[in-house]
């Protein structure tokens, strides 16, 4: 339970972590908070050459709204963007799934981002990004793009980051109000054996649903009669292809999907 | 930009309860490691090493840390507070302690220190917490001796205490 030797870098601007990332690419991890990284070094399942700190980069501490969105910088801690004054009117889907992410002494350190690109396949925050259909700015020393959140997740703690890429912030739409988020843990902040944020679009509802497949899986619903809702939702639930472990039956997360699904759709569908 | 390189010991200065400490670190030393094994701190506890049981919870820069999820080197420059900076004087309690103590809120004292620098943070952010405040706050450790009624009744007496809606003899010398 020690970490491999590492070299320790800690970076005084921002070009230094990309020019690190350029030279050594997978062999050199960012670190952030260190809250889901940490425990990954602590029990050797990631043994990086390098560790990038760039927790004292202010530039990436910033929360901003920007044209209709949130931006949450690769720095902001996810107890600053609990507790951001604006939160509970930009972005409610964070304010209802921010006290689920970890326990207080944990989000006193875990960044936002840090929990977006580690991607546990029953983490929140990931979650409410594909729920609101953000956005993932990924930055190197040579480019930068924009992944929308549905095409950055890519399977059990895997992403479409390049190795030469680094999380600069993540985009979260603001202003959608009529949003619910629901999980069920062992223990209120252990890992969601099934979480679900459901977020009212034009047509309908858009459901997704943390803790059961790979990655956040996302579906659109249109308004639908409760038994057709009710059929809809056991398809989808079906269709995630939920396993047994240690935590919960296959088919106890298939009912979990089911009933927290139509609780949420009824509450952001009145 | 400084890079410490593996295997070296490099010089980690931060202040301990308020007065200096310096010691050395290799990049991969938990922090935990090093408070107790370098430093002699041996306060703060060690459980998981991965930052689900809270013993090892400690203030860094007044906000909560699992000192098992922190490097040593990353605290250069930080002030550490740990459960050794809470009595108010050798032999004596502090409140938290104290109500600890009265309502017998540890049994085998393991995870005590982590919850300790926990509800110290808290009650200081949250004068008056409600029973449902402290219990999401002790969702982040686990206790397997008290059954956490006892140190709920304790976080509350203290809270009331501290924040002067109660006064009491508190010499437990």
């Amino acid at each position: 339970m020690k970490p491999a030797a590492f070299d320790y870098v800690r970076a005084d601007h921002l070009d230094e972590a990309l020019e690190g990332l350029g030279r050594e690419g997978g062999d050199a991890r960012i670190m952030a908070g260190g809250q889901s990284l940490m425990p990954m070094l602590n029990m050797r399942l990631a043994r990086p050459k390098t560790l990038i700190d760039i927790m004292r980069l202010g530039e990436l501490a910033r929360i901003e709204r920007k044209g209709g969105a949130v931006i949450v910088g690769a720095g902001v801690r996810q107890a600053a963007l609990l507790a951001w004054p604006e939160l509970g009117q930009a972005l409610p889907l964070a304010a209802m799934a921010l006290p689920w992410t970890g326990h207080a002494q944990t989000r006193s350190r875990g960044t936002v981002c840090g929990s977006i690109a580690h991607a546990d396949p029953s983490a929140e925050l990931p979650l409410i990004l594909c729920a609101l259909e953000g956005e993932v700015h990924l930055r190197s020393a040579k480019r930068r793009r924009w992944v929308a959140a549905r095409d950055f997740f890519a399977g059990m703690m895997a992403t479409n980051r390049a190795d030469d890429e680094m999380i600069e912030a993540v985009s979260f739409p603001a202003d959608r109000t009529r949003c619910a988020f629901r999980e069920v843990a062992r223990r209120h902040g252990d890992f969601a054996i099934v979480a679900c944020a459901a977020v009212a679009t034009e047509k309908g509802v858009r459901l997704a649903v943390g803790g059961v497949a790979d990655m956040p899986m996302v579906r659109e619903f249109p308004r639908l009669e409760a038994s057709a809702l009710d059929d809809a939702l056991n398809l989808f639930a079906y269709e995630l292809e939920a396993r047994d472990d240690v935590h919960a039956t296959a088919r106890y997360r298939r009912d979990l999907v089911r009933r927290i699904g139509a609780e949420l759709v009824r509450e952001v569908l009145p | 930009m400084s890079r410490l390189p593996a295997g070296q010991r490099h010089a980690v200065q931060f202040t301990l309860n308020g007065k200096p400490c310096s010691g050395e670190a290799e990049p991969r030393m938990l922090l935990t490691d090093f408070l107790r094994h370098r430093i002699g701190a041996t306060g703060t506890h060690v459980g998981c090493e991965h930052g689900v049981c809270g013993a090892c919870t400690i203030q860094i820069d007044s906000e909560l840390a699992r000192a098992c999820l922190t490097l040593a080197v990353q605290i250069d420059g930080c002030a550490l507070r740990t459960v050794e900076g809470l009595a108010p004087a050798p032999g004596r309690l502090g409140i938290l302690q104290a109500a600890f103590k009265r309502h017998h809120a540890l049994q085998c004292g393991f995870c005590t220190a982590g919850i300790l620098m926990s509800l110290d943070t808290f009650l200081r952010e949250h004068p008056r917490p409600s029973e449902q405040e402290i219990r999401d706050l002790l969702t982040g450790h686990l206790c397997r001796c008290t059954g956490y009624t006892p140190i709920i009744r304790a976080a509350l007496e203290a809270a009331e205490e501290l924040s002067g809606d109660v006064s009491r003899e508190t010499s437990h010398a």
